[in-house]
């Protein structure tokens, strides 16, 4: 159980696939068009269930709790060796 | 429910123009003029800031007068493959050196300062890219509330890391951030917020997204004056959707500086669509693109406003296209030569510029003009590790061979850095198409003729050869 006023995130479905513009390539008109917003959730829930969060800008959203207390784990990747290669090339020509 | 208002995708798109009205407070109607001509100069004198007003808000929050950096490092590799007497001088302007990172901060620095003058609670922008950090850091600094809508995932929930650090960045400066799947549909959630908050739309592309770029090219005329005594011989501006390069031609222009050379410069990814959910995590270059060069330059006003005050081709000279591979080489050698540590995207006018000083004299200058601040995800490493993962192939060669979604490839050498010239009459007849369709020769009045030719940095003349030829097809 999630306690209110945990930092979540929600998942919502802003257009069905069938609702979506019909200028849109083939694969992304199969797609519905999908929501991600965080905020303290209102009241005691589960992650799957259907819930609503208070924004930082003070609004209130709905959709489905997906996770809590979420974070960035955006980072540095892999190494990559040709990026080492192109130092050597540079600074070797100079 | 009492006053609910239908959100259907068809009703919230046919209030557009209303949500538009209010959240700018621009009437755009009031600058039509002809058939389809409008009287841009008016447009940019939109809020009555003049341009010293403008330096004068930047000035008080901590934005602009970045350092002017001659690249001394880069520019002697260049020499190496240019021919006797070839290669100009390379000077970067470091916009990393505002608050948050990017030139874009000039442009939301007017934009936050006249939502608070005119009493807006908040401000809203629909951007992935470092707009939204900017737009965050300026609206902390007026008090202002902020929400960011970006396309930032794949239907799978994939991210590009760029854009997941520009999400990080936005909460970091306090924003609230909504993050969409892939498709145009981001238009309709985003006049959905403006309709719920009253906040102000904070476009990339009103009057004040512009006139807020004008003091980069006024500094940079103005610098490379006073230090050798003559205006820069040309200055490169990666292009996207139109606003960087307009605004920086303005300021040159306001600082004397009509002899310049203003030069466009766009990643290639033809080939990829840029609203295809599975397109999406195969490109490696999220702005800076043609994805967007190309149709904003032909047709400025598919942008979030009814008329953009960005408008490239009244003011670009050349545009150069220019690989993936290429921009992540001269990222590379940007801080390995000059302990510069920036980009990449923003280093798509420099990896063109490297080609295109080869080309100048030696006494020429050439400036790049801006720079953007990098960080986890928002990095060549990590940008590179991600396309790997997408099973894109990675590799040295010649970077005309690479094709967009499918390979990343590095020049074997430097000279193998070649930008592409584009053709600008055919865009500029691109535009003029676009402006003129579904109206007939008689429906064409002289003031329009005279737009176009505005709109296209050519003359009457031009304009009536092309309408002739289209009106043949």
């Amino acid at each position: 159980m999630i306690k209110k006023g945990t930092w979540i995130t929600i998942e919502s479905v802003v257009l069905k696939a069938a609702e979506r513009a019909h200028n849109l390539p083939a694969d992304t008109q199969k797609t519905d068009l999908k929501k991600w917003v965080k905020g303290y959730l209102e009241e005691d829930g589960l992650i799957g269930s259907f819930v609503t969060v208070k924004t930082t800008t003070g609004r209130l959203e709905h959709g489905i709790l997906t996770e809590a207390n979420p974070s960035f784990d955006v980072n540095y990747g892999s190494y990559v060796p040709e990026l080492k290669k192109i130092c050597e090339q540079v600074r070797g020509l100079l | 429910m009492k006053n609910a208002k239908d959100m259907s995708y068809a009703a919230l798109m046919a209030r557009r123009s209303d949500i538009m009205k209010s959240s700018l407070g621009i009437d755009y109607e009031t600058y039509e003029r002809g058939s389809i001509a409008f009287d841009y100069e008016a447009m940019m004198g939109f809020g009555g800031y003049t341009f010293e007003d403008v330096r004068r808000i930047q000035q008080n929050s901590a934005v602009g007068d970045t350092p002017l950096i001659e690249l001394k490092n880069i520019t002697a590799l260049m020499r190496n493959s240019a021919k006797p007497g070839k290669g100009a001088r390379i000077f970067i302007k470091d916009e990393a050196g505002n608050p948050s990172g990017s030139f874009k901060e000039r442009r939301a620095s007017i934009s936050c300062h006249h939502a608070k003058k005119m009493g807006f609670k908040g401000v809203i922008a629909a951007t992935s890219g470092n707009y939204g950090a900017a737009v965050a850091a300026q609206a902390a600094r007026y008090g202002l509330k902020c929400i960011v809508v970006q396309e930032c995932y794949d239907s799978n929930k994939t991210g590009q890391p760029e854009i997941i650090e520009k999400a990080r960045k936005c909460e970091a400066l306090g924003a609230e951030v909504i993050q969409l799947s892939v498709g145009p549909e981001l238009f309709y959630v985003f006049l959905a917020l403006l309709e719920e908050t009253g906040y102000m739309n904070a476009s990339l592309y009103t009057p004040f997204g512009i006139a807020g770029i004008e003091t980069l090219g006024y500094e940079i005329a103005e610098e490379i004056k006073k230090k050798y005594g003559r205006f820069p011989d040309a200055v490169v501006c990666t292009h996207a959707g139109g606003g960087n390069l307009t605004g920086t031609a303005r300021g040159l222009l306001h600082a004397g500086a009509d002899k310049t050379v203003v030069i466009g410069a766009s990643v290639d990814l033809t080939g990829l669509h840029m609203a295809s959910d599975v397109n999406f995590n195969q490109k490696s270059f999220t702005t800076g693109h043609t994805g967007f060069g190309m149709p904003f330059a032909t047709n400025p006003d598919r942008s979030d406003v009814p008329r953009s005050a960005g408008r490239p081709l009244r003011y670009m000279d050349k545009y150069f296209l220019i690989t993936q591979g290429e921009v992540f080489y001269m990222t590379e050698a940007l801080a390995v030569l000059e302990g510069l540590e920036r980009g990449p995207a923003g280093n798509t006018s420099l990896a063109a510029a490297f080609s295109i000083a080869r080309e100048m004299d030696e006494d020429e200058i050439l400036v790049v003009q801006e720079t953007e601040y990098t960080g986890a995800g928002k990095h060549p490493q990590a940008q590179l590790s991600f396309a790997r993962e997408n099973d894109i192939d990675i590799k040295f060669g010649n970077p005309k061979d690479s094709v967009p979604g499918k390979s990343i490839i590095f020049p074997d050498s430097p000279d193998k850095i070649q930008a592409i010239e584009q053709d600008l009459t055919r865009l500029r007849k691109s535009l003029i198409k676009n402006k003129t369709a579904g109206y007939s020769l008689g429906n064409i009045t002289p003031e329009d003729i005279s737009f176009l030719a505005d709109e296209t940095k050519t003359d009457e003349v031009f304009v009536r050869v092309c309408l002739e030829e289209l009106s043949k097809v």
